[in-house]
This record gives structure tokens, C-alpha cells and sequence, in this order.
């Protein structure tokens, strides 16, 4: 049983890591995970580079939910991504086909938590994915600004130095339009749909 | 404290949300949110929205570090991906030689079960072998007939033998006769007789297949030895054009037939027989061909089906060949010696047939 432990050890480690964005665990969770769900993805008719799109789309589904506040792993971390993965790939080859492809050996609780998970990281992602386009969008200076202020957290006295406004109250203003026109472009993006 | 404009609010916010407040200041803060539920509404919104754009950035950078991981990984890790179809073969290796193998065998039992090899040979070869099948249509009825009255008999008749026949010429004094192999092949007993009506048995001494030659030996108490053979063999090959002639029994009595030698080689450019243009029929197997001074240049062995006067002859060269590889023990003592004097030579060529027909039998093989 002392593997046992030292793999929810391990588990958790990874799942500690990923939370702060550490590289390593990123790696170390390609050397354990990805090797298995190649290995299925390759033996159902995908190719190497199929899986790791596919490995990847399952990290960031595991990144979502561990973001999302409380994640408690209810299984392990392998049967979790292994699941995930199989959603992803029997979407991917449904694609244009029925919409919900049941395989019917499949573990029906696994599969739906793995279907929740999906479903979640797919609305958060779409959401953050507007934000950040949003962002990119505004163009110069505004991008900057608001991203060294509420991203970087600097202060309003640095962004004044870095752009060279006279007072922070300029600046001020400058900061309070550029919110404003991010606002506007997210929102009419968002009404748009 | 009452309305803030929007600016001044979300300046105040966003001090309030990165704790740059005081304990005091808070306090206020937060008061004044109670009381204005608009701009209370207003911070929620802002603390979500600002939370997304830091979500949106981290998500970005974790994305770029796993995919970036990613590739070095996949790198490593690029041989085992060109091992695809090769595991691919591996798994189908068993399946393919199964289906291959199944599919050969069943290929060639099927062309052996419907008789394709046997027709094979037939159907290649357009070259029609000269024996006579005797009484054919008789031998049938009667076949019938027996079979029709003994249908009740549950013993079987005896089976009506085969019976062919052909034309053999003589060429040593003590007895030797050839004619084709295909003549004798299956024969139970093989009869010689002449024109005069005589009828002696003979053994069958050799056979050579490749050559379609058969050496026979009349073995009969009525048969003397004669004196001497009237013809020779010519050794060498004949020219083309020679005048040729032979006789043979396509029926019961000898038929004389003259023409040419037309080619050197025989069917399908056999060097040990020549192209004659002579015509003849089933039953002339086995007749000597002569040439005008009355050597034996050949043996007469079939004809091109389809083929208008393209009959082929046996060249000498292949008899002397056949005779030399006679096994000794096979000729009890009675040796082959071929005549050497040509009493033909001068005689015209009805002198030279009336000499030459007592030496040509019709052979009956049963």
C-alpha cells in the first residue's frame, strides 16, 4: 500500500504545483500522464501530434478546475486525465456526427464527472479566452496600463513614470477611459453571441 | 460623503481590492458601499472583471509553459511515433500470411478441381498425334449395347479394350520395327501386320516419350528373318524442298503419299523433326519418310491442327540417337544393325514402293 500513498502524494504534489503555475510539475505530469493517453489515443486511430493537442486540452480542463476554487480529487489524478482525455477524443472523432457519443462499455460515473469537468473548462475558458483577446485588442498605451495595474499590481506612481504623464491624476483618467473602452469592447462582444 | 462620480468609485475600488487601505479607511469603504447599493453593485462586478483579467493572464502563461513543455517533450519522444506503421504490420503480420495463404491454396485447388491443368495441355497444343482409332463409332454402340443388357447383371463386364492403329517400318533384317510412342502407350499386346495379310506379335523393346520413338521386336514363331532391307537411313539432315514421300495405313490398305520437305524444324521449332507437306491422316504415324533415292529421312509423327499440309516427321538423327540408348540387356542378344546398302537407288519410284512394302506393317495395338 505504500505505493498507493506515495502516488496520492505525488498526485497532490502536482495538483500544488500546477495551481502556482510551477514548470515542474507541468513536466513532471507529462512524464506520468501522457505516455498512457498517447498510447490510446494512438491505438484509436490518432496520430502523436493528435495527442498532444489532445493531453494538453486535458491539462488545462485539470488547470480550470483546480482554478475554480475547491478541488477535491475524487479519484486519482491518472484515472481523471485518462477519463477526460477519452471525452475529448471520442468528441473530436464525433465531430460533425451525433453530438453525444456514448460508448456503452464506458464507466458511466467517471465519464460524467469527466463530462462535467469538460463542460466547466470549456464555459471558463471561453469566457477568460474573450477577456484576454479583449485586452489585446485595446491597443497602446490602454493595453499596458491596464495590464501593469491590475495584472503586474504596480502602482499608479511607476505607470506615471513609465509613460511619462505629468500627475497621477492624468494618468487617473487615462487609466478610467482605458477600463471603460475594455468594458465596452468585452461587453459587445459578449451581447454579440 | 454622498454621490461619487464613477471614476473617483472604481479609483477608491481598486485601492480597497489591493488592500492599500487602511483599517479605518476600509471601514468607510465598506460603509459607504452598504449605502450606495449602485456602486456596491458596481464593485462586485469590477472585483470579478478584474479577477478574470488576472485568471486570463495566468491561464495564458500556463499555457504557453505546456505547450512549450510540450514540444521538448514530444521531441524526446519523436522515434517512437515513426514506429507506427511498422507496429501496424506487426499486428496485421499473422492476418495477412493467413489470408494469403488461404488464398493461394484456394486458387490453385480450385484450378485443379475444375480440370484446368488437364485442359491445359490439351488446349496449347494444337498438334494431333496420327493414330487411327479403330471402329470407333462400332466399339461405342457396342459398348452400349453390352452395357444396356447387362444392366441388370451386378458383375461388371470385362471393358472393351482399346484398339488403334498405326504404321511401323522395319529396320534391321532379324526383326526390329519402329514406330511412335504414342502409338503403343496403354497397349496391352501389339500386332504387326503386312500388306500381303501376314500377322506377327511383337514386343514393344523400348520407348523413348520425349522423342515419341518405340522400338518393337516381332516375336513370333511365323516371322523369318529376311535377307536384307531394301533402304538405308540417311544420317544428315535432308534440305528443304527434297522430294519426300511415305506410306502408311490411315485404313486397312498401304496409301502412298508424296510432297516435300517444307522446314527444318518441326511444332513450335522442335530441331529433331522437319515440316513435310505431305498429306496425311490418323493411321499414318509411324510410316517412314523417304527421300527420292529411297533413304529413310524420317518417321512420320503427327500434323498441325488448323493448319493446312503441315504434317512433321521424326528426323533419322533422333532414331540413331533412341537406338544407340538402348539398354544391351534390353536386346537379348539380337543386336541392331541397320542396312547400309541401298538396293533402291536406280528404280523408279513405283520399283522402289513394290521393294519397300513388304517392309511397312500396319501396327494394332489393343
Amino acid at each position: 500500500m505504500s505505493k498507493g500513498k506515495s502516488d496520492i502524494q505525488i498526485d497532490s504534489e502536482i495538483i500544488d504545483g500546477i495551481r502556482e503555475g510551477d514548470n515542474l510539475a507541468i513536466e513532471q505530469l507529462y512524464q506520468i500522464h501522457f505516455p498512457p493517453i498517447a498510447q490510446m489515443i494512438v491505438n484509436n486511430r490518432g496520430s502523436r501530434e493528435e495527442a498532444q493537442d489532445i493531453f494538453q486540452e486535458t491539462v488545462m480542463v485539470l488547470y480550470s478546475k483546480i482554478n475554480d476554487g475547491d478541488f477535491v480529487l475524487s479519484s486519482k489524478l491518472q484515472t481523471f486525465l485518462y477519463s477526460v482525455s477519452k471525452r475529448l477524443w471520442l468528441k473530436h472523432l464525433t465531430r460533425g456526427e451525433a453530438k453525444y457519443h456514448k460508448d456503452p462499455i464506458d464507466d458511466y460515473g467517471e465519464s460524467l464527472a469527466a463530462e462535467e469537468a469538460i463542460v466547466d473548462h470549456e464555459v471558463i475558458e471561453e469566457r477568460l479566452l474573450l477577456v484576454e483577446s479583449s485586452l489585446n485588442g485595446l491597443g497602446e498605451p490602454c493595453r499596458t496600463i491596464l495590464y501593469d495595474f491590475y495584472i503586474q499590481g504596480k502602482s499608479m506612481t511607476d505607470i506615471c513614470e513609465k509613460f511619462g504623464y505629468t500627475n497621477a491624476d492624468n494618468a487617473k483618467t487615462q487609466k478610467y477611459k482605458c477600463l471603460q473602452r475594455l468594458k465596452k469592447v468585452f461587453f459587445k462582444v459578449v451581447n454579440s453571441y | 460623503m454622498k454621490d461619487l462620480n464613477e471614476q473617483d468609485f472604481l479609483d477608491w475600488a481598486d485601492a480597497y481590492l489591493r488592500e492599500e487601505l487602511s483599517e479605518e479607511e476600509k471601514r468607510q469603504f465598506e460603509a459607504y458601499c452598504e449605502a450606495n447599493l449602485v456602486h456596491k453593485e458596481l464593485l462586485e462586478w469590477h472585483r470579478t472583471f478584474v479577477g478574470d483579467l488576472k485568471k486570463a493572464d495566468a491561464r495564458a502563461n500556463f499555457k504557453r509553459d505546456l505547450i512549450r513543455i510540450g514540444q521538448g517533450y514530444g521531441k524526446s519522444y519523436q522515434p517512437k511515433s515513426t514506429t507506427k506503421v511498422i507496429s501496424l504490420w506487426d499486428k496485421l503480420k499473422l492476418n495477412a500470411a493467413v489470408a494469403a495463404a488461404i488464398a493461394i491454396v484456394s486458387v490453385f485447388s480450385t484450378l485443379w478441381l475444375t480440370g484446368y491443368y488437364k485442359n491445359l495441355k490439351k488446349t496449347t497444343s494444337d498438334y494431333s498425334a496420327l493414330r487411327r482409332d479403330m471402329n470407333t463409332v462400332k466399339r461405342n454402340v457396342n459398348a452400349q449395347n453390352a452395357a444396356i443388357q447387362n444392366i441388370h447383371n451386378t458383375k461388371d463386364n470385362a471393358k472393351e479394350t482399346m484398339h488403334y492403329g498405326a504404321t511401323g517400318f522395319m529396320i534391321t533384317k532379324n526383326g526390329y520395327v519402329v514406330t511412335n510412342y504414342h502409338v503403343i502407350t496403354g497397349a496391352d499386346s501389339v500386332h504387326l501386320q503386312n500388306h500381303k495379310g501376314e500377322s506377327f506379335k511383337a514386343n514393344i523393346v523400348f520407348t523413348n516419350p520425349e522423342k515419341d520413338l518405340a522400338i518393337l521386336h516381332i516375336n513370333d514363331s511365323t516371322f523369318k528373318s529376311i535377307k536384307s532391307i531394301p533402304y538405308t537411313f540417311k544420317k544428315q539432315d535432308s534440305d528443304m524442298g527434297e522430294d519426300v514421300y511415305t506410306i502408311g495405313f490411315p485404313r486397312d490398305e498401304a496409301v502412298y503419299g508424296q510432297g516435300y520437305l517444307s522446314s527444318s524444324t518441326g511444332y513450335a521449332g522442335d530441331t529433331l523433326a522437319y515440316q513435310i507437306s505431305i498429306p496425311v491422316n490418323p493411321g499414318n504415324s509411324g510410316g517412314p519418310l523417304l527421300d527420292k533415292e529411297g533413304n529413310v529421312i524420317g518417321i512420320i509423327s503427327g500434323k498441325q491442327k488448323g493448319l493446312d499440309g503441315a504434317a512433321f516427321a521424326i528426323k533419322t538423327k533422333a532414331l540413331m540417337e533412341t537406338l544407340n540408348s538402348i539398354p544391351a540387356d534390353s536386346l537379348n542378344g539380337k543386336n541392331v544393325v541397320l542396312n547400309n546398302k541401298n538396293l533402291l537407288h536406280n528404280l523408279s519410284r513405283t520399283d522402289q514402293i513394290k521393294k519397300l512394302q513388304d517392309y511397312i506393317y500396319i501396327v494394332k495395338v489393343y
